[in-house]
């Protein structure tokens, strides 16, 4: 009989070396997958993988890569401060929606005014409505101890409902011909999140790297960090050294709403423009996976962030080229999550062949 | 706006569809967490359960076959949740949500091929004499039979609950696996069943939205149902009554709203569309002062080492 055998020290050389080999279960499962759909497995995970980084077109996919992680990246590195605490925002999605619009409502109130300190106002914009969608859930946490998983991810839905109303009403486009959505901040130099278009580079890509140094900071350097990690692995002992609970959910949820927020901002004064009924395609949600994946570290979140990106774009591209469908990246994207949460086992605990029988 | 167009007793009767699915969820996760695991994962489970139940029933042209098929495919599903919370000892908030996130992925994966199509319809069980009844015929007896079946649903799990030696069992598990271990009960084979009756309740429910309450597939159809549904089990404190009440107080909630819109009330409709998940959030606020009621082994990693 197999039995577990829980070790009195999480392995260190698993913890690193589960990633890895989730990732490598799920391209054997994630083939199988493909194989079943009628495509060539080998050929699907080398579009996925590969092409992007290293096909021909790699020159255009490589910026892409930026595009895409710099968001989950960012809104990973704010879940994963809540996530070691034992405080689950899992409505990420929600703050980024709302980071959104009030970050884009900032930018679009000055229009057409040109001016230097524009973006940085919807930079604070952004953080700030993330922020404050945040607090509610916290709010309600720490005065009625309200269960933030549940308030958090029904704030989502109503923010999905706000962007609708916002893109057919307040934010509409007056010279848009009736079209929904709101006036494209690319078109808006002052309020424009780009660096360089070609390069994939845009602040949002800059305050990923940022987020991710300060972080690693916080966590590794800072009391509140200590007292993050404390309240985690032992929430008793953390009462003892005189934690205070409330003010630690307050900023866990705090940070990852303004990082949240920040995201859904630059996103939209970048890469999709403008506010529309359905600019978000569910880096809130993502991100879960990304910092877990990431085993919740700031540098694991970051090459996280960069695989999740590859394979958005590797799907897109088999998308196109193989016909798969869109939604086999997402399961792909689930698969991962449970290869990884499957084989954290083997850091917490020894598997042991049992053959004493027993009484 | 005409607020009179509104039929009180055409509206108590689509209150109880509304609530069906809301029901049908929350009394199987009611049952999982009573035993002491907390499943995230209703909303994945529901998702998987409306495409195999849609599909199963379009190729078969028997809802009948849908319904179970839509049972047995919220607990196929949640057969990933018992590998990881109960054979490799993950997390289980992690894991829920790994299996929201999965089953939304697979259910737009399964139910490509079925966009737009019509599923057949469900019988209603129009109960001779009693259903032509004015007000209380179309209100009591004239529903379709999954209906009935979540109601008696909840009763057979209070009466399991209060009266036999296997709800006693299950309560212990979920109060004290330890001392239910010690005692020589089996604790992960009665989660394991628990959490199979919750999946397949879960996928019941997914299927009653694509197959009754619509009836149609699109993507991500149950739209934050499995979610409320989760919240519901809270505002309950775990009594199956409760659970009933809740979700009939969330179906009146839906079908107002829905009336209101077609009414074409002044208030916009995404904002009456937001009303569910807000008095949701409002209600947990009332109701989570007192979480004495909550099973003491909730969400807790039972491993029989040590």
């Amino acid at each position: 009989m197999i039995v577990l055998e829980k070790r009195p020290q999480p392995s260190r050389a698993w913890s690193l070396a589960t990633p890895l080999v989730a990732v490598l279960a799920t391209m054997v499962f994630g083939g199988l997958l493909f194989a079943v759909l009628g495509k060539n497995p080998v050929e699907a995970i080398r579009i996925i993988f590969y092409d992007p980084l290293f096909g021909e077109f790699a020159f255009y996919y490589r910026p892409q890569l930026l595009v895409k992680g710099a968001p989950l990246v960012l809104i990973a590195i704010g879940l994963s401060l809540g996530f070691k605490a034992g405080i689950w925002n899992i409505g990420a999605e929600g703050q980024y929606i709302i980071g959104a619009i009030t970050g884009a409502g900032v930018g679009l109130a000055f229009y057409p005014l040109e001016a230097w300190y524009i973006f940085p106002l919807m930079v604070i914009g952004g953080a700030l409505g993330g922020w404050a969608w945040a607090m509610i859930p916290a709010l309600l946490k720490v005065r009625f101890g309200t269960n933030e998983i549940l308030v958090s991810l029904m704030l989502v839905y109503v923010a999905e409902q706000l962007l609708a109303s916002m893109s057919l009403g307040l934010l509409k486009n007056p010279d848009g011909f009736g079209f929904p959505g709101s006036r494209n901040l690319n078109d808006y130099a002052s309020a424009n999140s780009w660096i360089s278009q070609d390069a994939g580079m845009h602040w949002g890509v800059v305050a990923a790297m940022i987020a991710v140094i300060f972080s690693y900071i916080l966590l590794n350097r800072h009391m509140l960090g200590f007292h993050i990690r404390l309240t985690g692995e032992a929430p008793r002992a953390a009462k003892f050294a005189g934690v205070n609970p409330g003010r630690l959910i307050l900023f866990c949820l705090g940070a990852s709403g303004a990082l949240a927020g920040l995201a859904g901002l630059f996103e939209v004064a970048g890469p999709t423009g403008q506010i529309s009924i359905d600019f978000n395609v569910g880096y809130g949600f993502t991100a879960i996976i990304v910092a877990f994946l990431g085993r919740l570290h700031p540098v694991g979140i970051l090459l996280a962030g960069a695989l999740m990106a590859l394979t958005y774009i590797g799907g897109e591209i088999a998308q196109s080229q193989m016909g798969l469908p869109a939604a086999a990246i997402q399961v792909f994207q689930g698969m991962l999550l449970f290869f990884l949460l499957a084989f954290d086992i083997l850091t917490n605990y020894r598997v042991r062949l049992n053959t004493r029988k027993v009484a | 706006m005409d607020i009179s167009a509104i039929n009180p007793v055409l509206l108590v009767a689509s209150l109880m569809v509304a609530a069906t699915p809301i029901l049908l969820a929350a009394i199987g996760e009611l049952v999982v967490e009573r035993a002491g695991v907390l499943n995230l994962g209703v909303e994945g489970m529901m998702i998987i359960g409306a495409i195999s139940g849609f599909a199963i029933a379009v190729e078969t042209g028997s809802p009948l076959l849908g319904f179970i098929a839509s049972a047995i495919g919220g607990a196929m599903l949640s057969l990933l949740f018992v590998f990881l919370t109960q054979v490799v000892l993950a997390n289980q908030v992690a894991s829920g949500l790994a299996l929201t996130l999965f089953g939304l992925g697979l259910s737009a994966l399964m139910g490509q091929r079925y966009v737009g199509v019509r599923p057949p319809q469900t019988a209603h069980l129009d109960i001779p004499f009693l259903s032509d009844m004015p007000v209380l015929g179309p209100i009591l007896f004239s529903h379709d039979p999954i209906l009935y079946l979540s109601i008696a649903i909840v009763a057979s799990i209070w009466a399991v609950l209060k009266y036999t030696r296997a709800g006693l069992i299950l309560r212990a598990v979920g109060e004290n696996h330890d001392a239910a271990h010690a005692l020589g009960y089996k604790v992960v084979r009665i989660r394991i069943m628990a959490i199979m009756f919750g999946g397949a309740c879960a996928g019941l429910g997914g299927a009653y939205i694509s197959l009754v309450r619509v009836p149609q597939w699109t993507e991500g159809m149950t739209a934050g149902v499995g979610w409320i549904a989760l919240a519901l089990v809270v505002f309950a404190s775990w009594k199956p009554w409760r659970v009933l009440l809740g979700a009939y107080l969330f179906g009146g909630v839906t079908v107002v709203q829905l009336n209101l819109q077609a009414a074409g009330v002044a208030i916009p409709v995404e904002y009456l569309a937001m009303s569910p998940y807000l008095i949701t959030i409002i209600v947990l606020v009332i109701l989570s002062k007192d979480k004495s009621s909550a099973p003491a082994s909730l969400g807790r990693i039972f491993h029989a080492s040590h």
